[in-house]
């Protein structure tokens, strides 16, 4: 059996290339493999029949498979056919086949999105199968959603017509939300059991329930799955909905398969949960009135497929009904009616398919005649409309009379409310040869007040499909031995009383009066619709379901649309207000309801220096906000980094320090380059009473903080872990300075990790500002003429010329450079002397330094980081002493090369040990002695931390690039304005802006 | 633990004056209240290290607690270098929404706005919808502005 399911699913993924080659025509390709299901599922039939329905495995088990899939989940590709599965398979793979054949007359040669079409009905009858022979809770649920995403596809197949699309959806939403119930439903009963087998879960059923509630709410969760899937009320109104389907699918989705599987999921339930906790509440109340209520509606339509969809919709639920009884009557009766009514319900959808494609509406009040026109269409549909109101000798008879015994015997063993349930099935029954009646003579007849219809003759290609259905129907109505065969073993599984057969003629017994009450009342009915339609037009409507669905969909996103207004502002400062206030209330809230301890061991400063240092930093910060020019509060920004330096050094951290005051300086060179192109005041304040707010916020999270810190600092019992460190960065990590061992070798994923940061965000400045590509290929000194960079214009803005630009240029006459590279590049007004000189005194030592820092850094202050900001800083006095064309000069090596380069080396030092057997970022000591400088100790975490330096030095000079030379030669490259004070319209630098 | 008043008192303060600084429109003041929140953080982290203590430079005869804790400063080390890199980083973003948009300031995000204020209605799902009682609509009928199909799609 999996050999045939994976073929349908297989063929169903080429089915798109075939349509390519064979067109149309591939429909009768694809019609051949669910027909050799078929074929294949009658000759084993036996084997399904004969076996021990209740067997989970053994030799006389019905035929089983299971492939490990996921253990841990309990979940596994469990498949087992028994009676009931290869029943249901009849249905499926048979009338597959039949539309699937159909299909190559119905559409037209050259209808867009057969392939995909093709291929999704086909894939359907494949999904449809497994779910009918999974074993598996998850896997059946898998399948399940399967066809509903595939039904989805196929009622969509009109995708330009508004009704395809909403009722694709609505049908979605609605057996999606079933869907989930029913997930949650199995999951409850899966884990109550340990097993997510349904041969096990049906066969343990008893001791399940004893479990209680737990497995009843699971339950009725499955059931809720099963009816929205089979349209029961309240989820009926998505079958009417989709009959925007094409015909085809309308007539294997919604009559002969999907629908179904809702109607298989309570069989499957039954022999195990019927008539257990909310069981007959759910089944019994509302397949009753489903049935009489589909019935009801059918008569009011007028569309002939309507007429059949408001009629599948109460044939489900008289289905559900007779399914959920949970006797062997009731297992017989039936699967007798899911085959008839498969049988009948796919012949007639078939036939309005036909009708609406040869004259153009299924209108029954435009249509007139048909019957003349085409007697051959007439036949077939007459009898599939005589099957389903249950007139003998059809098969419809045949189950609708075991349908009456098995309530019949129900109700004289059971109360009044089981004689009610079976007057109920009686009236839905003469509903439903109304209905038959209504369909028949809308279709075919020829009314007196409409002139006859334009019918095209049908070949017999077309005609095939629903005249085997038909020849089916007559066939088993007359021997309905094997369809009893077929059904029998199902019923098996429920306890030994009862034991009806379906056949066509029991003898003289109150079932047959019942039906014959039936034909005659339906007669009745029929012969006088027009009454019947003014009383049910003088009756007050019931509220339609599909109304109250919109209703509820249109709250959904009103509310949508209010949550999001609310909430997505589009204002940055409303959301950080939220964060920031959450961020105070929840943490404070929490101390506050644990009554976390208060510190009793307070000291005000460690030192009196330390004192000084965080007033310095007080007061900077309190300068910054104060300050209204941008520079003097970046400078008092500054202020506050610098006064943290202090802190660091006289708290007994000479690393950070270090790091903190370079950092500082670099940050401050790189904020006046970044900004200096912005007007120098900061005119924009916001207003008062948000200021008040503000203020209050900060105030509040700065308390928040302290307290927290307060709080964690007293909560601390256990010594701190680091107590192990030096140790372990001495021996271990080979280097005395342990901050560094533990950045290079201790915690090296961490910098692992900040290295890449630091290279990303190098990447996102020089994308900000050079927008395409990296800008790595500057201009060289030898291109660049004498004196040409950044020159200022000659002029003054007053019209002047200006003396002191004169006076420079006239000095400037050397074109050898004694100082810089390319110093002599920069405009004469721009060059200081002095600044040429000192760089190119301190450049190297720099450097140097930078270097020594780097490898020192292991034993002594300093270290990658540290090293790596030297070096960058170094560069910035290149760049501000010989300018842009000096700093390209200075670096022969790109930025990009750089972070390559540095992530490189840390990643190969990272994966290098893999190789000697260590683990990743394990660091070896190596010791070897040189002559002169005696012996040596080498780490290979240094190599490490030269990754750092490359990456640090690679992420300045990308600051330097873009925010001082790119910055720099775009200011040249467009005038200047006289006061940067106002924001002004600059069309000229917005499209220079956006072009680059 | 001992708990130092002045780091303490450090560290409110330049959270305090950091969240009042991002909760302002220019970039900038936002730039140097996010500055100001890191430094605030390093001090926190600083001062769960105890108090003022050795620099974390091995020597044999040191006992490990005699170290100001080598751990919170590996961390703020990190901490420094990534600020800068995010520094660095917002000095693009406000360089070019200056060259942009001649604008030093956070702007509200009008896409925002607009789905406030958009209608609940949606032609897709609350057009009136005539019943169909054919699935062979003539092609021309179909794309004909008039039919209320074309017209919804329309005002999508």
């Amino acid at each position: 059996m999996l050999i045939v399911l994976t073929l349908l699913f297989v063929v169903a993924f080429a089915a798109p290339l075939i349509f390519r080659k064979l067109g149309r025509s591939t429909f009768y390709l694809l019609a051949a493999v669910p027909a050799g299901g078929l074929v294949w599922l009658l000759a084993t039939f036996g084997r399904y029949t004969v076996a021990d329905q209740h067997g989970v495995a053994g030799p006389n088990a019905p035929p089983s498979q299971v492939v490990a899939w996921i253990p841990q989940l309990q979940l596994e590709l469990a498949f087992r056919m028994d009676a009931l599965s290869a029943v249901v398979s009849l249905l499926i793979l048979g009338v597959g086949a039949l539309v699937l054949f159909y299909c190559a007359r119905y559409f037209k040669a050259d209808d867009a999105h057969l392939g995909p079409f093709g291929a999704q009905l086909l894939a359907f009858a494949a999904a449809m199968f497994g779910l009918v022979i999974t074993d598996d809770l998850l896997m059946l649920y898998v399948f399940w959603e399967l066809t509903t995403i595939l039904s989805y596809l196929l009622i969509g197949f009109a995708r330009q017509r508004l009704a395809a699309r909403r009722s694709a959806l609505m049908a979605l939403m609605v057996t999606t939300l079933g869907g989930l119930a029913m997930l949650v439903g199995m999951i409850m009963l899966g884990q109550t059991a340990g097993t997510y087998r349904i041969s096990e879960l049906i066969n343990r059923a008893p001791e399940l329930l004893a479990h209680g509630t737990v497995v009843n709410i699971a339950v009725v969760l499955i059931l809720v799955g099963a009816i929205s899937k089979s349209a029961l009320i309240p989820f009926h109104f998505w079958l009417p909905a989709a009959m925007a389907a094409p015909t085809p699918v309308s007539a294997y989705l919604h009559a002969a398969a999907m629908v179904k599987a809702g109607i298989y999921l309570v069989a499957r339930f039954a022999p195990g949960f019927a008539g257990t906790g909310y069981w007959d509440a759910v089944v019994t109340v509302l397949g009753l009135l489903t049935m009489l209520v589909g019935g009801w509606q059918a008569l009011r339509q007028f569309d002939l497929k309507l007429i059949l969809a408001y009629g599948t919709v109460s044939q489900l639920g008289l289905l559900v009904l007779v399914t959920g009884l949970g006797d062997r009557d009731g297992a017989v009766a039936a699967l007798g009616l899911l085959l008839a009514h498969g049988l009948f319900k796919a012949t007639l959808f078939l036939v309005v398919g036909i009708i609406d494609h040869q004259s153009g509406t299924r209108d029954i009040r435009q249509l007139s005649g048909i019957h003349r026109a085409a007697p051959a269409l007439f036949g077939v549909a007459l009898v599939g409309a005589a099957s389903m109101a249950g007139v003998p000798p059809l098969l419809g008879f045949v189950a609708k009379e075991s349908v009456y015994e098995a309530f019949f015997q129900q109700a004289q063993h059971g109360g009044w409310a089981d004689w009610l349930v079976l007057a109920g099935v009686v009236a839905g029954s003469m509903l439903t040869f109304a209905y038959s009646a209504r369909f028949v003579w809308g279709g075919f007849a020829t009314k007196p007040d409409a002139e006859a219809t334009a019918f095209k003759p049908v070949s017999y290609a077309f005609l095939a499909s629903p005249a085997v259905l038909a020849a089916a129907t007559v066939c088993f109505g007359l021997w309905p031995a094997p369809v009893d065969a077929a059904v029998q073993p199902y019923s098996w599984l429920f306890p030994a009383d009862g034991g009806i057969h379906l056949a066509l003629w029991h003898g003289v017994t109150p079932v047959l009066g019942l039906a014959a009450l039936t034909l005659a009342v339906g007669a009745l009915l029929f012969r006088y619709r027009r009454e019947v339609a003014r009383f049910q037009d003088s009756t007050i409507r019931v509220v339609e379901a599909e109304r109250i669905y919109r209703a509820v969909v249109g709250a959904l996103d009103e509310a949508a649309i209010w949550v999001t207004g609310r909430t997505q502002r589009g204002s940055l400062i409303f959301y950080l207000f939220v964060i920031l206030t959450v961020a105070i209330v929840t943490p404070v809230s929490a101390l506050l309801f644990i009554g976390a301890p208060w510190p009793d061991d307070w000291v005000w400063f460690d030192s009196p220096v330390q004192a000084i240092a965080g007033a310095i930093v007080i007061a900077g910060a309190l300068a910054a906000v104060r300050a209204n020019k941008r520079f003097l509060a970046v400078l008092m920004v500054s202020v506050t980094g610098y006064g943290l330096a202090l802190i660091f050094a006289l708290q007994g951290a000479p690393d950070l320090a270090l790091t903190q005051m370079l950092v500082e300086t670099i940050v401050l060179v790189a904020i006046v380059l970044a900004l200096r192109s912005l007007p120098a005041r900061l005119w924009l304040r916001t207003p008062g009473r948000y200021r008040l707010l503000r203020a209050g916020l900060g105030l509040a999270f700065g308390l928040a903080m302290m307290g927290l810190a307060a709080v964690a600092m007293a909560s601390r019992t256990a010594p701190p872990v680091s107590l192990a460190f030096p140790e372990l960065a001495y021996e271990g990590g080979g280097g005395a300075n342990i901050v560094n061992v533990t950045l290079v070798d201790l915690r090296a994923w961490d910098t692992f990790g900040e290295i890449s940061v630091l290279a990303l965000a190098a990447t996102g400045v020089a994308s900000l500002i050079f927008v395409r590509g990296r800008g790595d290929k500057r201009p060289r000194a030898v291109t660049v003429a004498t004196g040409s960079v950044d020159r200022m214009s000659e002029l003054d803005e007053l019209g002047h010329r200006s003396a002191a630009v004169l006076t420079a240029r006239r000095f400037a006459t050397a074109t050898r450079d004694a100082w810089l590279v390319a110093g002599r590049t920069l405009a004469p007004e721009r060059r200081s002397i002095i600044l040429e000189v000192v760089t190119r005194l301190l450049f190297h030592s720099v450097m140097v330094f930078s270097i020594y820092l780097l490898l020192a850094g292991h034993n002594l202050p300093g270290g990658g980081f540290s090293g790596g900001l030297l070096a960058g800083l170094a560069l910035t006095i290149r760049y501000l002493a010989g300018g842009r064309v000096e700093l390209a000069e200075a670096t022969p090596v790109s930025a990009g090369v750089l972070l390559a380069a540095g992530l490189g080396t840390a990643s190969l030092t990272a994966l290098a040990p893999l190789f000697f057997g260590g683990e990743v970022f394990q660091s070896a000591i190596i010791h070897f002695s040189l002559p002169v400088f005696g012996e040596h100790k080498f780490v290979t975490s240094t190599i490490f931390d030269i990754g750092v330096y490359l990456v640090v030095v690679g992420l300045v000079l990308d600051v330097l690039r873009s925010f001082g030379s790119e910055v720099d030669e775009r200011s040249e490259s467009r005038p200047r304005h006289p006061e940067h004070g106002v924001p002004h319209e600059a069309p000229e630098a917005l499209e220079e802006g956006v072009a680059r | 633990m001992t708990v130092n008043l002045t780091l303490l008192v450090v560290m409110g303060v330049l959270f305090a004056v950091g969240v009042y600084l991002i909760l302002e429109r220019s970039l900038t003041r936002v730039m140097l209240g996010l500055i100001l929140i890191t430094n605030g953080a390093n001090v926190l982290i600083l001062s769960t290290g105890g108090a003022a203590g050795l620099a974390p430079l091995f020597g044999k005869d040191i006992p490990p607690d005699a170290y100001n804790d080598p751990l919170p400063q590996a961390l703020i080390l990190t901490s420094i270098v990534i600020s800068f890199a995010v520094t660095a980083f917002l000095l693009g973003i406000i360089y070019r929404s200056w060259i942009l948009g001649r604008q030093d300031e956070v702007q509200d995000d009008i896409e925002d706005r607009r789905v406030a204020n958009q209608p609940s209605f949606d032609a897709e799902d609350d057009a009136e919808m005539p019943a169909e009682t054919t699935e062979f609509i003539k092609a021309e009928a179909e794309e004909s502005p008039g039919t209320p199909t074309a017209r919804a799609k329309g005002e999508e």
